[in-house]
Parts: structure tokens; sequence; C-alpha cells
């Protein structure tokens, strides 16, 4: 097989609903006994690379785990919040999995491949029965049952939660998988190691260099197939809800090696998360999209008022009625605050850039609950038989009702902002939070390069050019635990008489050289700036030019500039210590250098992507109003090769017929 | 540790109601002390038994403190241990101590004097003797001092450590607030009961 | 504001470590701790020095990673709080702060201030799970109705991080809060019930050998605990092992 061969992907034939079954049916399958002569890489223990591990060392395959973490328990996947999708119906409410299927894909704005996520649908209910068998405590009814809640963009009940710490649960339970087969040695986990190169024989992926972050050592590991699960590349933008460990690097390099990248530009911005308050801040928390449900959004309507907000001369309290642009509510009628994330994001940004923005930094919009309490405190007063017309006994009550509701949010934010907003609106702003874009893959989730595989985030499969709420964890366990186990057997039936990988070749050889050099250099770079420094600067171009809206000039400003800003880098790094032994800012240099490329193959990506759609919007490319505006011709997943720099990267397009789905505009006015 | 301490407590609880026998009545007094010093289960049973608690109770306790100890061999810095815990509670081992000194002058006052009398130099049996013993023993201010401190720190180690006897042997249940609740009660009663004994006899004697 | 920081430097596992002190100023009572070191880092890279190292990842509080006794408390003065959560406005100008790795003889100290805390994932290895297959051919999820008080109850000992505030809490460098919490969680569900007693003769073994304290209940981790991890699980767990071992 030679690199590229299985683009553009092709899908199991027969019926929608039978194409899954019937690939399963038909695949080459490997006898327990040979399992055990097999060796697997997976680099990432979050949802995917925890459950993926966890499934093959189960089924006999021998698993070698990574995670640059202390322990896999903390890969990101524990900070997802609000819950995980599944068309299991026990609402009784309509679901299906075509309605999962739909959804899905509609709310992908029509960028995403049909046979893939009519797949995640079909095992989406078996994920929820897999991590109760694992004492995963999901919520539950009076019953005894498990309870389910409604998320954005959907119609129907079908996301379970554990209470707001869902992604937690799900992550201990494949942990706890996991540690189930590391006990009984079949999964060999490195902790604290970072790979730091795939390695490619004979034209298929057998191994990677790794380096050992305590000692500093680099390691070579051979296998008959590597699966990369290091999760999305949000912290392009340096400030993100991601980790501060989260990292494209992994992803970047087998894409260097010849794993075909795809929609990089296609990124969600979710729209309520704390702003930046200084140039110190390090990272973005997210308030659930839930308060939207009771909050309203605005801007003062003056200028004027917006500057002495700023300056800290003016109160938003003292700001009446009439001075306020609820900017959603008047923009959109129909759906007001409830609008989709990337509407509501665009539509903040687009106040504060006109100088209506709220905090020191004027990146805020107000949050406002002050209705919401004064509201449900009348309600609550009525139904106790108290005076309606008691201001403070309302204020009370409805403060008490929203606490119910919402108090654990409140805490958090009161922590954080130091501002009580029970008394206060908050401020918000819009963060970066997940991509969808990624490594390209085909319907075996293999990438361009055989024998490589990319799951969850890392790819860029299911969710199309917008993610719904409570997607992300449905399809990382969905890939780990139930597909890729699969269709790696379909491949590795092939390898069964292959026998052990040797580490003793020019190719691990070589690739640990090129590693080895890249590492020096950064050491023995006498700069004069922290790595900190160039990728908070990068950060700054992608927020500005390549962020929640975009056009052709801006990008090709953004392009320019990370050139720039790689070069200096590569001049004017300063990185101390030394190659051996623990060294934190030789990990993040590496990092930051891979995320210097990636930026500029995401803004030549935006560039080429002439329309508007899901998280990416061009300013060219919008309707008289100023909503998105998809063009029929870019109905496509665009899939880059890697030629040697971002700028010289080849542009493959897989063509996206929807046979199962009607392609219709989507409207919130 | 928890079912010796229970085991040490129930002695306390027999050992409180016979010494306060001697504020209510002389006779009744010297009854019990007679029965309980020349009943042969008592004593050649239940009087080792009792010893063999006490040893076991705090050979055990030093070992435990010297292995907890040996957890943690680099000491932090700074401490801030009064911030999430009680004083009482990280020092079991000090007022066990005070406790230790205080059962081996009481050894030396009765049990010795005890064997002395009866095994040793074989004197006959004399059924009045005890309460005009105890009362000459709360003579001097400075031994009904240290007797009243003794049980002071005695009282802190059962406050922390009758209620975690329970917690230790996984009792936690809707009795438990009750439990703790009598648990508190008792350590602070039985060792004022003591003391009040103590002081009783020191002021209305001499 | 300004801050006069001791900072504990060790190279290796092998040094012997000490306090180091460094003045920084300018702190925004905005930032958090972690964003003040940051700060700190950025000055001694740019002068040629060596930066802190410390572990941290998601900075919001659930990952687990951050562990620094600050001023003689883990996660320092602020409850309820994780490190990254902690924000310099619960300082005052001028302040001294006394930054620690967490202690206990069962996490080596791998550089300054971070410590390895695998002790924790091998006794979760020795029997933190339900051995069922990960297959996907298991009975449907509602099938067994669950209490919800004991549904509810199972998830709070679940909401354990796994940053060891506890440990480094106890006088005693006990783990008895970490191991109770899984203990508990498997121990409430009806999943964990065909595994249940050597779950906790294995687990405690474990805990065991890889030298923490025995529990004296003091209730120093509950107090320190990010997550509230409550001390009913140690009870709970005295309950099971008692139980275990009176059955085998």
């Amino acid at each position: 097989m030679k690199i590229g061969a299985n683009f553009p992907a092709a899908t199991p034939e027969g019926p929608l609903e039978k194409k899954w079954t019937s690939y399963k049916d038909k695949i080459d399958l490997v006898n327990p006994a040979n399992k055990r002569l097999l060796d697997i890489i997976v680099v990432g223990t979050g949802l995917a690379g925890g459950s993926a591990a966890a499934t093959l060392s189960e089924l006999g395959y021998n698993v070698k785990a990574f995670c640059f973490q202390d322990s896999p328990r903390r890969a990101h996947s524990i900070a997802a919040q609000g819950g995980i999708n599944a068309s299991k119906n026990y609402m009784g409410d309509g679901d299906s999995n075509y309605r999962l299927f739909y959804d899905t894909v509609k709310g992908g704005d029509y960028r995403a491949r049909e046979e893939n996520v009519y797949r995640l649908a079909e095992v989406s209910g078996n994920i929820i029965d897999q991590c109760v068998a694992q004492g995963v405590p999901f919520a539950r009814d009076y019953g005894g049952l498990l309870d389910n809640r409604s998320f954005g963009g959907v119609l129907v009940s079908r996301t379970f939660y554990a209470k707001g710490q869902t992604g937690q649960q799900l992550l201990l339970g494949a942990y706890s998988a996991m540690n189930r087969q590391i006990a009984r040695g079949k999964i060999k986990m490195y902790n604290r190691h970072e790979m730091m190169d795939l390695v490619i024989v004979d034209g298929k992926a057998r191994g990677i260099i790794a380096k050992n972050l305590i000692t500093g050592e680099l390691e070579r590991h051979s296998a008959h197939a590597v699966v990369i699960a290091s999760g999305g590349y949000g912290n392009v933008f340096y400030l993100s809800t991601n980790a501060m460990g989260s990292n494209v690097s992994a992803a970047w390099k087998i894409h260097k090696k010849g794993a075909w990248f795809a929609n990089p530009c296609f990124t969600q911005i979710h729209p309520t998360c704390i702003p930046v308050s200084g140039d110190h801040q390090s990272k973005l928390t997210l308030m659930s999209e839930s308060l939207r449900n009771d909050g309203r959004i605005w801007v003062p309507a003056k200028e004027a008022d917006a500057k002495a907000i700023r300056e800290g001369k003016l109160k938003p309290t003292a700001i009446i009625e009439q001075d306020r642009d609820y900017f959603l509510e008047r923009r959109y009628p129909a759906f007001g605050n409830l609008v989709p994330r990337d509407v509501a994001s665009r539509a903040a940004k687009e106040r504060c850039d006109a100088g209506f923005g709220v905090n020191a930094t004027g990146e805020a919009v107000y949050l406002d609950f002050a209705s919401a309490i004064e509201r449900y405190g009348r309600e609550k007063a009525l139904i106790t038989h108290h005076d309606p017309n008691d201001r403070e006994l309302i204020l009370k009550l409805g403060r008490e009702v929203i606490a119910n509701k919402y108090g654990n949010l409140f805490q958090m934010y009161e922590k954080i902002v130091d501002q009580n907003p029970y008394e206060t609106p908050m401020m918000i702003y819009p963060a970066v939070h997940y991509t969808m874009g990624g490594v390209w893959v085909d319907y075996d989730l293999m990438t361009t390069v055989p024998g490589c595989y990319a799951i969850g985030e890392a790819n860029f499969s299911e969710h199309g050019a917008n993610r719904l709420g409570a997607s992300a964890l449905m399809q990382g366990l969905a890939d780990g635990y139930f597909v890729l186990p699969y269709t790696i057997g379909n491949y590795l039936a092939n390898d069964i008489r292959t026998g052990p990988i040797s580490t003793e070749t020019p190719e691990f050889e070589q690739a640990e050289k090129e590693v080895k050099e890249q590492l020096e250099r950064f050491i023995n770079n006498k700069g004069s700036k922290s790595v900190d420094y160039f990728h908070k600067r990068l950060g700054k171009v992608m927020w500005n030019n390549v962020g929640m809206s975009r056009n052709a000039a801006g990008l090709k400003e953004a392009i320019k500039e990370i050139q720039t800003i790689r070069e200096e880098f590569y001049k004017d790094v300063k990185v101390p210590g030394d190659v051996v032994g623990f060294n934190e800012e030789l990990a993040k240099a590496g990092r930051v250098a891979d995320f210097l490329e990636l930026g500029e193959l995401f803004a030549k990506d935006a560039l080429e992507r002439e329309e508007s759609c899901g998280g990416h919007f061009r300013e060219e490319h919008q309707t008289p109003e100023g909503e998105a505006k998809r063009n029929k011709e870019f109905q496509y997943v665009a899939a880059w090769e890697y030629k040697g720099t971002p700028s010289e990267a080849n542009l493959h397009k897989e063509m996206l017929a929807y046979k199962y789905i009607e392609v219709k505009e989507r409207s919130y006015k | 540790m928890s079912l010796s301490a229970l085991f040490l407590i129930s002695f306390l609880l027999l050992h409180v109601a016979i010494n306060f026998l001697s504020v209510i009545s002389k006779d009744m007094y010297n009854e019990a002390s007679h029965f309980m010093g020349y009943n042969p289960i008592i004593q050649f049973v239940m009087q080792p038994i009792l010893i063999s608690g006490v040893i076991f109770h705090f050979v055990l306790g030093f070992v435990l403190e010297f292995q907890n100890k040996s957890a943690r061999p680099v000491p932090y810095v700074m401490k801030n241990s009064a911030a999430n815990s009680s004083w009482i509670s990280r020092n079991m081992l000090y007022s066990g101590l005070v406790i230790l000194a205080f059962l081996g002058v009481h050894f030396y006052d009765f049990w010795i004097h005890e064997i002395n009398y009866k095994y040793l130099t074989d004197q006959v049996p004399n059924e009045a003797r005890y309460f005009s013993e105890l009362v000459e023993k709360f003579k001097d201010p400075l031994r009904v001092g240290f007797y009243v401190l003794s049980f002071v720190l005695l009282m802190l180690h059962l406050l922390h450590g009758f209620q975690s006897a329970f917690q230790s042997l996984g009792v936690n249940n809707k009795f438990s607030p009750i439990i703790k609740k009598a648990a508190m009660t008792f350590s602070y009663v039985v060792p004022l009961a003591f003391i009040f004994i103590a002081l009783y006899h020191h002021f209305t004697h001499y | 504001m300004n801050l006069k920081l001791k900072i504990w430097r060790q190279k290796d596992a092998t040094d012997t470590g000490k306090i180091v002190d460094y003045n920084i100023s300018d702190v925004s009572s905005d930032m958090s701790f972690l964003e003040m070191l940051d700060v700190l880092n950025t000055q001694l890279i740019e002068k040629g020095d060596d930066p802190v190292s410390f572990d941290h990842d998601c900075r919001e509080g659930i990952c687990g990673s951050c562990s620094l006794q600050i001023n003689g408390q883990p996660h320092g003065p602020d409850g309820g709080t994780t490190t990254c959560q902690l924000h310099m406005r619960k300082f005052k100008d001028q302040q001294t702060i006394v930054i620690e790795p967490f202690r206990a003889k069962a996490f080596p100290i791998i550089k300054d201030l971070i410590i390895d805390r695998s002790a924790f994932d091998r006794i979760q290895q020795a029997g933190g799970y339900v051995s069922v297959n990960t297959s996907g051919n298991t009975q449907d999820a509602n099938t067994t109705p669950i209490n919800k008080v004991d549904a509810d109850h199972a998830f709070d000992a679940a909401a354990c991080i796994g940053c060891a505030a506890c440990v480094a809490a106890c006088k005693n460098s006990s783990a008895m809060l970490f191991v109770s919490a899984k203990v508990s969680q498997y121990a409430l569900l009806p999943q964990g019930q065909i595994e249940r007693q050597q779950r906790v003769q294995d687990m405690v073994a474990q805990m065991d050998e890889e030298g923490f304290g025995a529990c004296t209940n003091t209730g120093a981790c509950e107090a320190e605990c990010p997550k509230g991890i409550s001390l009913t699980n140690i009870a709970r767990m005295n309950r099971e092992y008692i139980g275990a071992n009176l059955k085998s």
C-alpha cells in the first residue's frame, strides 16, 4: 500500500443502516493466537485513546500507550462538562439513530461524511451500556433509571450526564478499563512520554520515537500499527479552553510524514467564556451554555457609556433600559439569546470591534440575570402568597431560584472574576473550544499513511464544520471502544506473519537523529525570548485574523505574519536547561514549533475556502443581513498534503455527496 | 487500636463507678474494693487481660506513630496543620504519654502496694482499709494536681479517640450522630468524675 | 502587589533540595497562582536561570495535576479549590509565600515541585475497576435500576480528581481518602458487587505496599480536599475491609 492510496474514502455497499454491519461481516479477522503476535502503539489516553487501548488489549493485541501527563486519567477529556449524546430514545420523544445522524450532519453544516456519522449514531447507545457496566455513575431519576437532558440544536432529550463532570466520569471509566489491562500486562503504559516522530518502514507506520519527559532520553518503540489519539489543536490560538499541554505535535508529525490534514480552519468558538483579564492570562474558562436560557446578552447602546465602563467610571447597573443594546434579541428576534454558538460568538465580536466592549480590555459583553431574577422572584412571591410589589423580597426569592439552577457556575465565576454575578451582570466573551478539523481518515479511521490511524478530536471526521454539544464524548468513545477495534483488525490481518518489528533499522536511526538534532538546536539557540513569547504572538495573529470572522486580506496578512514569527522563533527563542533531564520549556518549544506551521496551513485553508459554513465565517460570503452563506462548490473535505512547507501544501478534495439527507439553509431570524 | 481503645474505655466506666462509691458511702466502697481485690476471676483472669490491653494499646500506638512518621521522611518547611485539623487529633501520642506516666504513678500507688500487701508480705485481708488508703493518697496537693492534669489529657484523648474508634471500625450509619454525641458526653463526664472524686477527698478530708 | 516567594528547588530525585528566595513585583490580584508562577518563570528564563518546574494542565480544577503546598496547606489558603483556581487576591501585598511540593515517601520528587504520583495509578490497577469486557456486548443500560441516593453517593465519591491533597494534608501521609473514594464508588453500585471483597483487599494491600501511613482520623484530608470527598468513605472502606477479611 502506498501513502495516500486510500483517498478518497471508499465506503461499504448497501443501504445506510446496513453499511457498518455488512462491513463487519466481510472484513478480515485476526485469530486470538495471532493477536498476541501483534503490537499496537496508542498515542494519547483521553476518551478515544484510553478506550482504544483498553479494547485492543482486551482483544489480545499488545498495546503500548503513551501520554505526556503523569497519568492517563489527566487527559483533557476530563474537563468536558455537559454530557454525552446517545440515540437511546429512553424518553420516548421520537429519537432514533437516523435522527441523531440527521442532527449531526445538519449541525455540521453539511461538511461531514454521511457513512461515518451514521455509524457513530448506530453505536452511540452501546456506549451508554458499556459505561454503565463499568460503573460510571450517570445521573438517575427517582425510579432508578438513567436521566436525560436536552442540548442545543436538537429537538429531543438524548444527553446522558453526570452532574457537570460527564467527561471526568467517562474518562475515569476508560482509565479503569485500561488499569485492568495494565495490571494484566497487556498494556504497557508510558506516562510522561511524548511522541516526537512517526517511523515509516516500507511505506507503513511501524513505530514512533518517544521522549521520556523525566530523563529527557529518546526511545524507539516499534509496532505493527500506530494510533494517534492526541486531541485537538485549539491551543494554536494560545488562549483557549484547552489544557495547557494540549498540542498538535503528534498529529502534525504524522502530517509531515504523509498523513493529510483535513479542514484545519473548522474551529468551534464558544460564546460564553470568562473574558481575558490581562496579558498574564494563560487559559480561558468555559461557562456552560445553559446560562443563556435565563441570561440576556447586552452592551451599552452609547459608545460613551461603554468607554466610561471600561475606565471604571460607570457601573453597568446604572445604565437605564433604553440605553442598553440587547443585540442578539435585536438581530435574531426568533431565537434571541439562544442562537447557535457560532452566531452568538460573531455577534458579540462585532459589537466589541465597534467599540462597545465592556471590560478593561474592551473584549467582553454582559450576560445579565437581573430580569430573570425579577421574573422568578415575582413568580415565587405569588406562589408563596407574599407581596409581589416588595422589591427586596422579590430580589431575594429570585436569587434563590437562580442559585438553585446555576449556583456552582456563579460561584466559579465569582472565584475567578471577584464580582458577584447576582448583583452585577456577568462579563463573557467567546473563546476557542474545539477543533472539528484534524487528520484526514477514511471509513476505517486510517490516515493516508498505511497502518497509521487517527481517532477522537485528532481526526477530522464526524462533526463537519460545527460540532453539536455533547457529541465530542460520543465520538471519542465510539472510535475507541467500537470502531477502531474492528477496522484495525482488517489491516493487521495481513501482518500476522511479519513478526516483531526491529528498532535497529536505518528508518528508526534516521528519525531519532532528526529529533535529536531539533532538540539540540533549541538548547543551543542562544536567543533572548521565551517560548511563550512566540506562542502568545502567534495566538494574537490567529485570533485577530483567523478567528471568528475572516477575510482574504486578513488571512493573507496572517500567513505572512506567521511566517515571520516562525523565522524569528528559530532565530531568537531561548530554551534554558539541557536536553537531558526534565525540561518543560524544551517540550513547549517543540509544540510551539509545530503550532507555528499548523497556524499557517490553518490560514491557508481558511483562505482557500471561499464560503461561510459552521465555525468558518468569511466576511466576503454573507447574506445582506450578515449571516453565513454556504457555497455548493465547496461541499468537500479539504485534505492537505505536506510538501516541505505549509505554504506549498497540496490540496486534495474529497467531494461530499448527500444521498440520505437533503442539504438546506440554516436560519435563526 | 480501636478495639483495644473500646476495651479500655469499658474498663474506665467500671473504674469510675467504683471510685464514685467512695463519695457516696465509705462502706460500699470498701466492700467493692475488697471484692475486686480478692475475687480470683478478677485477679487472675481480668487483671492480666486488662494489663495486656493497656500494653497492647500503647505499644501499638508507638509502632503506628513510628510508621506514620516514616511515611514522610522529608518534613515540610512550613506547616499550618491548625488550618485543617484539631490539635488533639494530631497529638494523641503526647496526651497518651502523659496518661502513660500517670499510669506509672498509679501503679506505684495502688497496684504495687496491693501486690506487696497481698502476696509479698502476705498480710491478712482487711476489708476496712481501702477507703482510708484512698483518702490518704489525695492529701498531697502536688499529687492531686498531677492527677487532675492527667485526667484533663485523658479527656482530650477520649474526645478524639472514642469517636475515632467507631470510624476505624467502619461504623457510619444513621446512628452515627447519636454515637458521636454519646462518645463526646462520655469523654467529658468520665474524666470530670475522676477529677471530682480527687478534689472531693482532698478538700473534705484535709 | 509585591511578594516574597520561598520556593523548594530540587534538581532531580537524587538532589537534597533547598528553599530559594525570589522577589516578584507587579503581581495582579486577578492572576491565578499558577499565572503568577508563569510570570516568575518568564523572568527567570530571560535572565538565563532555570525556571521553576511544577505540574499543571487543565487549569480549571478538574485534571488534578497541580500539587503545591502553599504556606503549609495543600492548594493554599482558599477552601474547596485546586492550586490553579487559587487567585492572588487571597494574598496580601508584601506577603511571604512558601511553596513546596506535596510530600510523602510514596511520592518521590522528580524536579522542584513535581512529584511522582504513580503510586495512585498502581493502587487503581490493583482493583479499581469492574472486570467487564469493553466489547459492548453487555445488557441494556436501563436493565438494572439503581437507587438514586446510592447513585448520587457513588458519584460524589467518584468526583475525586486524584490530586493527592489528602495525602499531603495528612500528618501520616495516609492515602485512605483517595482509596476509599474508589472503593466506595464500586461498593455502592450493583456493577461493583461481584469483585467487592477482593477489590478492597487488593487495593488496601497495594496502598500499604506503596508506603502510605495509616489513618488516625484527624480529618485533615476531608478539610483540604478540593472536591469535598467525605470521611464517610473512609468508614465505608474500613467496614468493607473488615467484612472482607472476616469472610475470606
